[in-house]
């Protein structure tokens, strides 16, 4: 029985092309969004980890991180050394890390003396989420320095996105909601068009296995899936210049994990929709909002209330775009953001069981 | 091979306590047009996805071109055809791929599915036709189409639900013939319908009351046992007996 299942590939395909508006708008979306969301929306950040290097701890310094501990922005994590700045971020422990001159009291002497001086506060933070970073940097500088003549004193440094190039921040927001759309949404009213119209009910009545009618549906999405991730990954690395040095491979491996738990989402709408219209909005209140609101796409996790903090964490695309964003902008390799991948391939295979379940269930 | 296609003993299927098809018990004859009539809600359409394979009774027991409904639903599936009231064509595919589409589904063969393909165009007049999105097609037209493609693999029986509904009386005059021609060539006809005037056409009817079959003849024979004019009127002696509603 190849033949049949070759056959409504074939068909699904043909319902597809046939479709050039939709197939268009799908095409364009990830470009249109790019462009759209490359111009930052700035948002406050709250409980950003900070950890301090002071070579000296001179009464200056301690004076300074008093001021720090006492600030409801943040959360101070200890001293660490000159060497542990880039693994403490790079993990993710800290946001942000205080570095002090060891000649710190000395030089804010001078200063104040009215005599010029290089920086003696060096700010590093991890703006591989714009927002965050830049938010954090300019409330750390107004918190460590006393006086006006001090902030002249200050010197911050990016790492990982050196420019704060906020397109850099959306692009996995993008990925994470795109393939959602097509993947998810694409699919259920797919599957909910053929049961409204009754195409579905004579589908039934023929030999073809419910399962595989399924999955002829999902091999056309897939497919369309992965163009767009083509594109969405060449337009990031040649048009906004996103590094990805953590190694393209590992993006693509967990982007198509992504798509797999999208395409079983996509069926569970299916199960519990009747109509067009109601896989249309399950899919808008079910994903998309949580998408938007509670993946970290446009606002930091950290700056919700603890309630959508606990809620964002079944939310798929919260994963996803954090494995996104470590290894395009802070070029991790996949290995980095295992825990990510298992949650993801965890959730997969909870969607795929249910929803599976759910279908064979209802046909009865 | 026997002569009886479908052979049905107290059939049964309950939603809870309400029994929508209540110990029907039939049999139909190869090359038969067998009109399965009823009111709305009195079970027909119950008693056709049982048949069809698509739901389990609650009791009883039938068989269906030889295959055991309760068990053999698979093998049903394969030797029966189906054409439900709501047009089931794609209206986005072209003819031929509608017809390639469904023929793959019956698993078959390329050389098979070209000639069948050709022959059923030609006896329907649509080889011009071929490449038309079906979407722009007339009603009528599909209907008949819709017809040809149900039977494309040749099936023992065909289950026909509503089939004419919305079509104008000339397309409905012409799309009998072809049921008749099928009938002819061996295939057994099951069909449902509310024109009474089609169940004079049938060979023998049934008619659905509250979930039980209250009649089964041929139609010339029901007016008789019921001392009336047309089939019309015993469907509405039997009908004012009624006590589910719609």
């Amino acid at each position: 029985m190849k033949g049949n299942f070759l056959s409504f590939v074939k068909k699904e395909s043909l319902h597809i092309l046939r479709d050039k508006r939709t197939m268009l708008v799908v095409m364009l979306i990830p470009v249109v969004l790019m462009v759209l969301f490359g111009f930052a929306i700035s948002t406050e950040v709250n409980n950003i980890n900070v950890a301090v290097v002071a070579p000296g701890r001179t009464d200056g310094v301690e004076d300074a991180v008093n001021r720090l501990v006492a600030n409801d922005y943040f959360t101070f994590k200890g001293y660490i050394s000159q060497e542990q700045i880039d693994s403490k971020l790079r993990s993710g422990e800290v946001g942000a890390v205080v570095c002090f001159t060891s000649d710190y009291d000395r030089r804010v002497a001078q200063v104040e003396a009215g005599i010029q001086s290089s920086p003696v506060i060096q700010v590093v933070v991890d703006a591989a989420n714009v927002n965050t970073a830049g938010a954090a940097t300019a409330y750390l500088q107004g918190v460590l320095l006393g006086s006006a003549s001090q902030q002249a004193m200050f010197e911050s440094r990016m790492l990982f996105n050196p420019q704060m190039k906020s397109a850099y921040n959306f692009v996995p927001g993008i990925m994470g909601l795109i393939f959602i759309l097509v993947c998810a949404m694409m699919t259920s009213v797919s599957i909910v068009r053929e049961r409204e119209v009754g195409t579905m009910e004579v589908l039934l009545v023929s030999p073809v296995r419910p399962v595989k009618i399924i999955f002829a549906k999902m091999i056309p999405y897939f497919v369309i899936s992965c163009i767009v991730l083509t594109s969405t990954l060449l337009l990031a690395r040649f048009l906004l210049g996103v590094p990805m040095s953590g190694g393209v491979s590992g993006i693509v491996a967990i982007s198509l994990l992504y798509l797999v738990l999208a395409l079983s989402l996509g069926l569970l709408v299916s199960t519990i929709a009747k109509t067009q219209v109601a896989a249309l909005l399950v899919s808008a209140v079910v994903m998309m909002m949580p998408i938007l609101m509670l993946s970290g796409m446009l606002f930091p996790i950290e700056n919700l209330p603890k309630f959508f903090q606990e809620v964002s964490h079944i939310v798929p695309a919260r994963w996803y775009i954090d494995a996104i964003r470590k290894m395009m902008i802070q070029g991790v390799p996949l290995i980095a953001v295992w825990k990510d991948f298992v949650i993801l391939l965890g959730m997969t295979i909870v969607l795929i069981t249910v929803s599976l379940k759910k279908f064979n269930d209802k046909l009865e | 091979m026997s002569d009886i296609v479908i052979s049905v003993r107290e059939l049964t299927k309950c939603f809870g306590d309400f029994a929508a098809v209540d110990h029907i018990s039939f049999d139909v004859r190869r090359g038969e047009i067998f009109g399965f009539l009823g009111a709305n809600g009195a079970g027909k359409t119950t008693a056709m996805r049982m048949l069809c394979g698509l739901s389990y009774p609650t009791s009883g027991s039938g068989t269906v071109a030889g295959f055991d409904i309760t068990k053999e639903g698979e093998q049903i599936k394969r030797h029966i055809g189906y054409m439900s009231q709501r047009f089931s064509l794609y209206n986005d595919l072209t003819v031929w791929e509608n017809i390639n589409l469904f023929a793959g589904i019956y698993g078959l063969s390329k050389a098979d599915t070209e000639s069948r393909a050709t022959e059923l165009l030609e006896r329907l007049n649509f080889t011009s036709e071929r490449n038309t999105l079906v979407g722009s097609l007339p009603l009528g037209w599909k209907q008949k189409l819709s017809f040809a493609i149900a039977t494309i693999h040749r099936p023992e029986v065909v289950f026909l639900d509503e089939p004419t509904g919305g079509v104008d009386p000339i397309t409905r005059r012409q799309f009998w013939e072809m049921i008749y021609e099928a009938a002819d060539g061996g295939t057994t006809i099951f069909v449902t319908t509310h024109y009474m005037d089609e169940a004079e056409y049938c060979s023998r009817v049934s008619i659905m009351v509250d979930g039980k079959v209250c009649a089964l003849d041929t139609p010339a024979r029901l007016k008789q046992q019921f001392a009336a004019e047309s089939m019309d009127e015993v469907f509405r002696t039997l009908a004012r007996g009624a006590q589910r509603g719609e």
